[in-house]
């Protein structure tokens, strides 16, 4: 007497496929109803299938386990291939690398978030529009809010206002006005306006919101497990401020 | 465990082969001990012997450098990176290239962890500096790690003052449009030239 097979299609955006075995491949999505969660596409490292399982493509998948603890096996169908059209932008190819890399090494696996999938999906659709980069910040502040470690930038941790809010502190994750913050600017994490009230984005400002936010992604969710921020990141960061810098692109 | 079993578990670790295709082979062998167990078995054990990775560029050859980088018919003004040995193989089978090459050993990932240190780039960017080169073309594979690496790769010679550029990406020979991935057609898009009239 069998058990009942276990089921299920989902929506998903690949965030990485390794390769198993000759010709299959582990591939760990994010899906809309069923979070972070693997599973074994057969033929997956084939020339056919070696596409579609590239990071960023948003997919339809249908899982099939015979016990709900089994890695189970994935059959999926691409819906929309997003990093297609920015292969030749290497920010916005390391900042795609990088969202994904950290999305696969901090989510835990098989908790259903409905908000992260959209958030994830927002900042895909966000990257075909200029002005990308705020848009990529934002999304790393708000997974630090998704996973428990969320800024507080309402109002000055010292004062109580929340006029002219200009730092964050390192140790609480709450923003500080210009004035309570000025006599410790330099043990301070500089807030970019544009995280506070749709400020527009000015000079620096991409640069200091990578930093704020790598440095909790950094103290909350890699250096506890010994691990390092993804190497894309650290690429998308130094084109930044590259770019910042006035130094000429890569053709 | 017989030898003829430690033949077939060893024939069953290759490419293409399993269990029941490995005894498969091992049994044709075999049977052709003669005309084809040994002069294989020779074979095996001659290559085993003398081949190396070229110093200059990553291939494998028996020849350290390698035919291609000795050959003195070859463009040395071009070089053509690529990732993997058979993705020279590959490009040699087509017999129009006629530069040189350079073999990074695979490609960056931040998931399995391999930086710029563990490919062969460091040697790819002094041979750039090199006055006889001219251009480099970067063959990665059209995948995120492999642009990720074409992208580091461009950055690190943009110092050698050499022209980069990049294999063309769009419709394959005899592709047909309806069957093409969404990508594809967004690259091919995008990579459009003027039709010469």
């Amino acid at each position: 007497m069998g058990g009942s097979i276990m089921e299920w299609s989902d929506q998903g955006i690949v965030l990485s496929a390794r390769r198993h075995g000759e010709s299959s491949a582990i591939l760990s999505l994010l899906t809309e109803g069923h979070g972070r969660h693997a599973g074994l596409v057969r033929g997956g490292a084939s020339r056919r299938q070696r596409g579609i399982l590239q990071p960023g493509n948003l997919v339809t998948v249908a899982w099939r386990a015979r016990l709900e603890e089994h890695l189970g096996g994935f059959t999926v169908e691409l819906l929309r291939n997003p990093s297609a059209a920015w292969l030749d932008d290497p920010a916005r190819i390391a900042a795609l690398s990088s969202a994904c890399t950290i999305a696969d090494q901090t989510l835990p696996e098989r908790e259903p978030g409905e908000s992260v999938f959209n958030g994830l999906a927002r900042l895909l659709d966000a990257m075909d529009e200029p002005g990308w980069q705020a848009a990529y910040v934002e999304w790393e502040l708000a997974l630090l809010g998704e996973l428990g470690f969320g800024l507080d930038l309402s109002a000055c941790a010292a004062t109580g206002s929340n006029d002219a809010l200009a730092y964050v502190s390192p140790r609480s994750g709450r923003a500080v006005s210009i004035s309570a913050g000025e006599p410790y600017r330099e043990k301070l994490l500089q807030l970019p306006g544009f995280l506070i009230g749709g400020a527009p984005v000015g000079p620096g400002d991409i640069a200091a919101g990578l930093a704020l936010t790598g440095f909790f992604l950094d103290r909350h969710l890699f250096a506890p497990h010994q691990r390092r921020l993804p190497d894309p990141r650290g690429r998308l960061v130094e084109r930044i401020r590259r770019a910042d810098a006035g130094e000429p692109a890569v053709p | 465990m017989t030898d003829v079993e430690r033949l077939i578990q060893l024939l069953a670790r290759l490419p293409g082969l399993g269990p029941r295709s490995a005894r498969r082979a091992a049994l044709h062998l075999l049977k052709k001990r003669e005309t084809l167990m040994g002069p294989l078995t020779q074979a095996l054990e001659a290559v085993s012997r003398t081949v190396r990775t070229c110093s200059v560029c990553g291939n494998i050859d028996t020849l350290d450098p390698c035919g291609i980088c000795s050959d003195g018919k070859r463009d040395p003004a071009v070089i053509c990176v690529l990732e993997e040995v058979g993705d020279l193989w590959a490009l040699e089978r087509t017999g129009s290239f006629k530069g040189r090459y350079h073999v990074l050993g695979g490609h960056l990932s931040a998931l399995d962890g391999i930086g710029p240190e563990d490919l062969n780039i460091a040697m790819l960017v002094e041979r750039a500096q090199q006055d006889t080169v001219k251009e480099v073309i970067l063959a990665t594979n059209l995948t995120i790690d492999g642009q990720t690496t074409a992208h580091y790769i461009a950055e690190r010679l943009r110092a050698a003052g050499v022209s980069v550029t990049r294999l063309a990406h769009g419709v394959p020979v005899g592709g047909e449009l309806d069957y093409l991935d969404d990508g594809t057609l967004t690259a091919a898009l995008r990579a459009r030239r003027a039709v010469e009239s």
